[in-house]
């Protein structure tokens, strides 16, 4: 019963902030000049002709009217006609979403394995160099946002010592089985070692740039907390019954220890996606996000309305994702 | 009957810093026997039982003096066997019930981790050896609690659950830090005559950390009178009682509540004597610089 309401109310808030961020992006790219129609047709376009353009696209309506529209249209799954692709805005979204899904998912993994193992090296040599070290570490990496590290790592990496791809998906020669769009998954699935490999040297430049700052935040988090949490009553006890360092941290400390870098996690994974937007830009990756500043280049209206509605459902599943982890590692929680 | 336990000119410092927190602190204890150590807060009772159980902060080492458990010298010992000895002789209950157990962890493991991971027991004689303890601790239902959270259970409940686990491997030594303190007056009697009752029954050696003379008299064979992580004055509890030889100690007793007088126990201290015990703990640490 408790249960029952507690999903209740979470499907309300997430409608409501779905709902707000479609009203908020509808009436803010309307209300920022540029024409989108000026935008597709050649300079010199008669009157008549963009008249006729804006009236196929509704755009001659009142913003409410256009309003009343799209939503009536969104209720029934329709969410309107790219108006620089001519296409339906939904499928082309969700051609585009798995790429960057992937390269988010890629990026979130990479920032946990580095994440951890710093703090866990850091906590495992605490008050010695070696903390230090990961401290510095953890600094630098803060310190320079994920578009800079791209840069960084597209001269590093991709000039001076070209081991990685630094453009697009895959490489453009390869023949492509796949029917889904989740390219990674599908080849793992299908046994093709050689597409994956191909997929993951180009995601990997992408993927480490987006990872960087937000392994520094997980690896200083988690490893302050870690520290705290070596000091308290049940770990020295644990420590007389004949338990190592190593077996100490990991299964007494960690898990009590994760918990709010658990919750961190989810709050920076939707920064992280935000951040796919320029990076999939510097990679030339074909993800939602570079598909957002080309709607937005061209005032692609009933695109940036999709993608960011998209983006918007993204976020609040990964925040119900993160709560209901928390509920469930922590017995407080969940018996409550 | 040997000394299960010695403890033999042990010194520790503070990283940093040039004073010892431990100065040359000597004792034994005998198997089935109940050691107390009292003294006024920051006097080193912790610190002494930290030693032995091999748990010192990180800022803090000891050097000099050995640890004998069971005949072994502990500083002489590789890391990783000293731990294996300690965790297998040698068990510790905590001062507070509330944060010595893993909060997201069921009682069970917690109480039959050092039996499976440690000594090497299954699983199911683990459980059957819980169930046991948790009886001889009168929990009237141990089921549900072996398979309760922490947060679950009251203060005393989770005391006993920890006296239950510092006895499951049979220690030869028990190390009580002020076991009852954190617990409201009615539950410490329970808590105290259940760790005495089990002490007895299993001829435990035992370091009982108190600041409680009323307590020592009850529960314990001999004291340690500790100030400023010296040890003042070593008795036997009928003797000490009698009449301690150390002025200190004395004021100690004096300070000490009485049903008879409760007034005389709010005095403080003489300033005199913390004086006078204050220097003879220098000058007992110049003549060790002297020797060293
Ligand atoms: N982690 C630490 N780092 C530095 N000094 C410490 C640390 N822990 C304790 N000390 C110092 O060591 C001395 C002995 O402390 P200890 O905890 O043994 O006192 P205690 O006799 O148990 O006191 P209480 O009755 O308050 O528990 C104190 O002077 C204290 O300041
Ligand atoms: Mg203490």
């Amino acid at each position: 019963m408790k249960l029952l309401r507690a999903i209740l109310v979470r499907l309300a808030t997430m409608s409501v902030t779905l709902i707000g961020a479609a009203v908020v992006v509808f009436f803010v790219i309307r209300v920022v000049p540029g024409n989108p129609i000026a935008m597709m047709l050649p300079p010199g376009a008669s009157e008549e002709d963009i008249a006729r353009l804006t009236a196929h696209y509704g755009l001659d309506k009142t913003i409410f009217q256009q309003f009343g529209i799209w939503l009536s249209g969104v209720f029934q799954g329709d969410f309107g006609t790219s108006i620089s692709l001519r296409q339906p805005v939904m499928p082309l979204v969700l051609g585009r979403l798995p790429a960057t899904l992937e390269l988010a998912i890629f990026a979130l993994v990479i920032a946990v394995v580095i994440g951890g193992a710093l703090a866990l090296t850091g906590v495992r040599h605490r008050e010695t160099r070696t903390e230090t070290a990961v401290d510095v570490a953890n600094g630098v990496g803060l310190s320079i946002p994920d578009f800079l590290w791209a840069l960084i790592l597209i001269v590093l990496f991709g000039v001076l010592m070209p081991i990685f791809h630094i453009s697009g998906r895959i490489s453009p020669s390869l023949d492509l089985p796949f029917v889904t769009q989740f390219y990674v998954f599908e080849s793992l699935f299908r046994l093709r070692f050689d597409l994956w490999w191909d997929l993951l040297k180009h995601m990997f430049m992408p993927a480490l740039a987006l990872a960087i700052p937000l392994a520094a935040i997980i690896s200083q988090l988690l490893k302050q907390s870690l520290k705290e949490t070596m000091h308290l009553d049940y770990v020295t006890l644990s420590r007389t019954k004949g338990y190592s360092e190593n077996h100490v941290i990991l299964s007494e400390a960690l898990p009590n220890a994760v918990l709010p870098t658990l919750t961190l996690i989810g709050v920076q994974f939707t920064f992280l996606i935000g951040g796919t937007v320029i990076i999939e830009r510097l990679f030339s990756y074909e993800g939602l996000g570079n598909m957002a500043i080309d709607a937005v280049i061209n005032r692609d209206l009933p695109l940036i309305q999709g993608i960011v509605i998209v983006f918007a459902l993204l976020f609040t599943i990964i925040n119900l994702v993160v709560d209901m982890t928390y509920a469930l590692l922590n017995p407080r929680l969940r018996h409550a | 009957m040997s000394a299960f336990l010695t403890v033999h000119n042990l010194s520790a410092v503070l990283h940093g810093f040039d004073q010892r927190v431990l100065r040359s602190v000597s004792f034994s204890i005998d198997t089935g026997e109940v050691l107390g150590l009292v003294g006024e807060s920051g006097a080193g009772k912790s610190m002494i039982g930290k030693a032995i159980l091999g748990i010192l902060p990180s800022a803090i080492s000891i050097i000099e003096g050995e640890i004998l458990l069971d005949g072994q010298d502990l500083q002489k010992m590789k890391p990783a066997d000293r731990r294996r000895l300690i965790g297998a002789t040698a068990a510790l209950i905590p001062q507070d019930p509330l944060t010595a157990l893993n909060p997201s962890r069921r009682i069970e493991p917690q109480i039959t981790n050092r039996l499976v991971d440690i000594l090497g027991w299954i699983k199911s004689d683990a459980r059957v050896r819980a169930m046991e303890l948790l009886n001889e601790v009168h929990i009237d239902n141990p089921e549900r609690v072996m398979a309760s959270y922490p947060h679950e259970l009251s203060g005393g409940m989770r005391q006993r659950v920890l006296i239950a686990s510092a006895f499951a491997a049979n220690p030869k030594l028990v190390i009580a830090d002020e076991p009852t303190t954190a617990l409201d007056v009615t539950v410490q009697k329970q808590i105290l005559r259940l760790i005495r009752e089990l002490q007895a029954r299993h001829s435990t050696a035992m370091v009982f950390v108190t600041h409680d003379l009323g307590v020592v008299s009850k529960v314990c064979q001999r004291l340690s009178v500790l100030y400023g992580g010296k040890i003042i004055e070593n008795s036997s509890v009928p003797d000490f009682f009698q009449g301690p030889k150390h002025a200190y100690s004395r004021a100690l007793l004096a300070a000490t509540p009485k049903y008879t007088d409760p007034d005389a126990s709010l005095l403080p201290v003489d300033e005199a004597v913390i004086e006078a015990v204050a220097a003879e703990v220098l000058a007992a640490d110049k003549e060790w610089r002297h020797g060293a």
